[in-house]
């Protein structure tokens, strides 16, 4: 399959990128590493009229560390997380060194994954499980969402048509702040059938857990989480009645591997 | 690995092949890499329903010359496999959709654009009227309810039934134990690296009509295409240049290859169509898709006596050509009885049309159900004996004392040891050091498991074998032509084709065994009817033992020529002198090969009166001295460990003991067994294209149709036999096949063992996590007993 036709240009800054996507009246789609959209386009289920690829301005490429929080601008790629990028931060490389494979690595941003907001992808349940900031920007500047509630559905955001996201604000785990992420995958490198991922951060009184994989957005798991942070465990029933709770339909097979997924990164953190 | 090489360049040696270093650097041709001057890309508007009736087709305005149906094209004939089975019915495949849509997928309308992008934007805007009809999905429904019909002049649903009771009754009622199974494989595509394709171009200057293809077949292609086009077969020539794997999806005629050749029949340009992945996964689903309902009888130690089996094969929508769709039913027939010595069998096979692609011959070919079926039944049998299935299926193996062996199916095993490739398997894997540890737990909380599987794999099988599945094509002799050039290098050519075996190399070192000629000095032409001796081709692990039987008996050809001219040139009596090592020896001296072509390429004066005129080439026919196949076998062996909390199988080591008669090339050898079985694991425990109740395939991306990669493939331990077959040169057997046979038969016996505690036993592929789990769940809830 090849894409049917569209325009293409390559705005320099975000202000050029906004005023294109504005012009187009919701017929564009901002393109950075292609990972997501780039198959779309050849199975012709995305058919945007013009692609403003975002991925040559040097403002979204930025990684700064701001003290308490690091920044990192959306078109970070996967592998620069991997290949520590960030120093100190072992969790992001952790992370990144499990996204896909190698070469989608290179070419996928962080950015890119959570405005495509697949449910099963690894940005969107570890940034919300780091109680981390969507910096949006937009035709009357810059607004910030939190990320966990970015994405309100699977393949849907707060995003609108005439806005893109410019960095994350991912605050620093405390000394002491304990973490896990365990996702199950039939195979090295495909997305995973679920996952689930942990902090504990007693210096920051915080304990946030998120199951991802699911048919919606990651789901907190903020009763569980709050066991473990008190008990150091949590019981296979109890978390087995929180996915039921917040994702009722799982057959039990489906139930049981998101149930394991929660469990093994309890073990992990 | 374990076989010693032989030094040298001939047979037995692991000389690297000669086709690497185009492949490593890129250098590769493949048909998507070819462009042609004026050169139009196909694409095709392709059934979105299983089953409909056409009622109109409007093409898009101003689309004349680029867009056609069926009835654009009247000279081309419909595909039609006729087959002397008893009972088979006729399919007829339209290279268009005629009247009917038959699956998903099934090609409408070609279309043509400079660009595949701009002939698939012409593509969709063609409008098709259907009238949906219900599909027919589930093979059982299909042959019991004849109410809906995939072909309406049929009577039925069913290509084929195929019988055969031998003794079954006076072996059955001698057993003390009676074991039932019903068993099943998913439908699987065959996903080659690449898919399908064909470039068609008219030559002028030649009056032929060339295709360019991605074909295992060259010279079926040619006879196929002809008669489909109506044209004589010297008006059409097949190259098929580098193909990036087969596995028996290319040995076939498709519709696809019918459409560009007549195109560039019509319009004298250059017209190619690239087959991408979501057509192949989509309307190239159609391989594996057994269901077996089996009885064993045995004695109470376990000895089998007798098998009662019922087997559907879910045939898809065509029948295709040459190879029609009862290969597979005749195939799984014959073969169930694998490598056992039993003397019962009844089976009846039903071969089904369904509103899915058709059916069509996988590495393989009906062995990888019928090991899995039978391996799985023979653990079954020990279990209902409490007794290791190791134990069982060593005391049932055909012993090589009763060597040859005709077994109860009528098969002629000529060679081999079966018991000891599976008691050399049981000491490789180091059974104890597993139990040891399935019996101490693991930390992490995986159950560990062995299992085997062996199997006997006929290869090489020629007139009689193919004769009696019936088909419209029948191999017999393979020729090779094999010339010495004025240089004293040799030039081999052979009617296969090579598309990942090796054979550049390992025909090279057939002819060096014999000539010895430096293996870098013997060029191999393959794929190409214009310059190579007809063959059937590449399939059936038939290509080392038939065409390189040729290849062996053609070099053989040349010596008493080499020796005469020889003789001359050193002035010495014929019978004084001997070719050796690549010269002719009289006790005077010796003269190269490079001076005896000299001498008749362009110093005639130089040669005797008594020259033989049929010069320093020779195109020599063969084939072995018994037709019925030469039978390669194998044990395989693994470890795994199961996640009963995931229902992820770990394969913790694998073993393969197997005997290929003579070994050509051990490492070409090892690396056929490696992609077969990695090809085997996908069917064990990933692959699976599944169709809802609407005929809709679920899966049209690698990210839905899972295959294994890297990661996914454990190092395989490879261990060889060398028992000659008796009927052909060198005692080589083939084994193309062999690695995708028992995967999914050793995997799904491991498992089982470790879930034996647990009560639970898997017998359908693929097995995914969560079938796993919910058989380990399912378990839970119903009281613990025996599975028997």
């Amino acid at each position: 399959m090849k894409p049917a036709a569209f325009d293409y240009m390559r705005p320099r800054d975000v202000g050029e990128a906004l005023k294109a996507l504005r012009g187009a009246n919701g017929e564009a789609k901002p393109i950075a590493g292609g990972q997501s959209l780039g198959p779309m386009l050849n199975l012709r289920l995305a058919r945007p009229k013009l692609l403003v690829d975002v991925s040559r301005i040097d403002s979204l490429k930025e990684i700064k560390d701001e003290g308490d929080a690091w920044r990192i601008g959306a078109c970070v790629t996967h592998a620069q997380l991997e290949d520590k990028a960030l120093p100190g931060c072992e969790l992001l490389a952790h992370v990144a060194r499990r996204v896909a494979y190698r070469a989608v690595r290179n070419r996928g941003t962080v950015g890119g994954s959570l405005a495509h907001a697949d449910p099963a992808a690894d940005w969107p349940l570890v940034l919300a499980a780091l109680d981390a900031v969507v910096r949006v920007a937009g035709p009357a500047g810059s607004r910030e969402v939190r990320a966990d509630a970015f994405m309100t559905a699977a393949f849907t955001t707060v995003l609108a048509d005439d806005e893109i996201v410019e960095s994350v604000r991912v605050p620093k785990p405390g000394a002491g702040a304990r973490w896990g992420y365990y996702k199950f995958c039939r195979k090295t490198g495909e997305f995973p059938e679920a996952a689930a991922a942990l902090l504990l951060d007693p210096e920051r009184r915080t304990a946030r857990l998120f199951a991802g994989a699911l048919d919606r957005p990651p789901q907190p798991l903020d009763g569980v989480a709050r066991a473990v942070a008190q008990e150091g465990t949590a019981s296979a029933d109890m978390i087995a009645a929180a996915l039921a709770r917040l994702a009722p339909g799982l057959g039990p097979a489906a139930r049981k591997l998101r149930v394991t997924a929660v469990q093994r990164a309890i073990l992990q953190s | 690995m374990s076989a010693e090489a032989r030094p040298g360049q001939g047979v037995g040696a692991r000389v690297p092949r000669k086709e690497d270093a185009r492949h490593l650097h890129g250098r590769g041709l493949f048909v998507p890499d070819m462009m042609l001057p004026g050169q139009r890309e196909v694409a095709f508007l392709r059934s979105p329903l299983a089953h409909a009736r056409i009622a109109a087709v409007r093409k898009p305005p101003g689309s004349e010359g680029r867009v056609f149906v069926r009835g654009d094209m009247p000279e081309v004939l419909p595909i039609v496999a006729p087959s002397t089975l008893p009972t088979f019915k006729l399919s007829e495949q339209h290279h268009l959709a005629y009247g009917k849509v038959r699956f998903v997928g099934e090609p409408i309308a070609c279309c043509v654009g400079r660009t595949r992008a701009e002939a698939e934007d012409l593509a969709e805007q063609v409008e098709v009227d259907f009238e949906e009809l219900p599909a027919l999905v589930d093979a059982h429904q299909a042959r019991l309810d004849p109410s809906i019909r995939v072909h309406e002049e049929w009577s039925d649903n069913l290509y084929l039934t195929l019988q055969l009771d031998n003794g079954f009754d006076e072996c059955s009622k001698k057993a003390d134990v009676v074991v039932k199974r019903e068993i099943e494989l998913s439908r699987q595509s065959m996903n080659p690296m690449e898919g399908k394709g064909t470039l068609a171009v008219w030559d002028d200057r030649a009056n032929q009509l060339v295709l360019h293809s991605s074909s295992q077949t060259p010279h079926l292609l040619r006879v196929g295409v002809a008669r489909f086009l109506r044209l004589n077969e010297e008006q059409v020539r097949v190259i098929a240049p580098d193909v990036g794997g087969g596995f028996g999806y290319k040995c076939i005629v498709f519709p696809e290859d019918l459409c560009v050749a007549w195109l560039a029949l019509k319009y004298r340009k250059p017209f190619r169509y690239v087959e991408d992945r979501r057509e192949h996964l989509v309307a190239g689903a159609n391989s594996r898709q057994h269901h077996y309902n089996l009885t064993a009888y045995a004695s109470k130690e376990g000895r089998l006596l007798a098998l009662d089996a019922e087997v559907t094969i879910d045939g898809g929508a065509y029948s295709n050509w040459p190879f029609t769709i009862g290969l597979e039913p005749g195939q799984a027939t014959g073969n169930l009885p694998g490598p056992y010595d039993f003397r019962g069998y009844r089976v009846k096979t039903y071969c089904v049309a369904t509103n899915k692609p058709g059916f069509l011959p996988y590495r393989g070919v009906a062995r990888t159900g019928v090991c899995f079926a039978m391996e799985l039944m023979i653990d079954a049998i020990a279990r209902a004996v409490n007794r290791d299935p190791y134990e069982v299926r060593l005391q049932n193996l055909v012993r090589p004392e009763q060597m040859p062996y005709d077994n109860v199916a009528r098969k002629h095993y000529d060679s081999g040891d079966y018991p000891r490739a599976l008691r050399m398997a049981r000491e490789k894997l180091d059974v104890e050091k597993w139990r040891e540890r399935q019996k101490r737990g693991e930390p992490d909380k995986r159950i560990i498991g062995i299992g085997f599987a062996s199997y006997c794999e006929q290869s090489a099988h020629g007139t009689s074998v193919f004769a009696a599945w019936g088909l419209p094509m029948t191999p017999g002799y393979d020729q090779a032509a094999v010339r010495l050039t004025a240089g004293g290098g040799l030039e081999v050519r052979i009617g296969v084709q090579s598309h990942g075996q090796g054979m550049e190399t390992t025909m090279a070192q057939l002819a060096h065994q014999v000539l010895g000629i430096d293996v870098a000095r013997v060029q191999v032409v393959h794929g190409d009817t214009g310059t190579t001796p007809f063959s059937t081709g590449t399939y059936a692990s038939r290509s080392m033992v038939m065409s390189g039987g040729a290849v062996v008996n053609a070099c053989r050809e040349l010596i008493p020529r080499f020796v005469r001219i020889g003789a001359h040139l050193l002035k010495a009596p014929e019978a004084d002198c001997r070719f050796e090592n690549g010269a002719v020896i009289a006790p005077s001296g010796s003269v190269s090969l490079k001076d005896i072509a000299e001498a008749w390429y362009m110093r005639p004066e130089r040669l005797p009166e008594n020259v033989d005129r049929a010069g320093l080439e020779a195109s020599v026919a063969f084939k072995p001295k018994r037709d019925t196949g030469a039978f390669s076998y194998a044990s395989h062996a693994v470890a795994v460990a199961v996640d009963p909390e995931t229902g992820q199988v770990e394969i913790l080591d694998y073993v393969v003991v197997e005997d290929c008669g003579t070994l050509v090339n051990p490492m070409v050898v090892e690396g056929q067994a490696i992609g077969g079985i990695a090809q085997g694991i996908g069917t064990a425990l990933y692959e699976e294209q599944q169709y809802d109740a609407n005929g809709q395939p679920n899966a049209s991306t690698l990210a839905d149709y899972l295959i294994p990669g890297p990661t996914e493939i454990p190092a395989i331990r490879i261990f060889h036999i060398e028992s000659p077959s008796p009927y052909t040169e060198f005692g080589m057997k083939g084994m193309g096949e062999g690695g995708a046979i028992a995967p999914p038969a050793v995997i799904f016996n491991a498992v089982n063992d470790a879930l034996r505690p647990l009560g639970v036993e898997v017998r359908d592929t693929p097995l995914t996590p969560e079938k796993l789990l919910d058989a380990i769940e399912r378990a839970k809830a119903v009281p613990k007993r025996e599975a028997a």
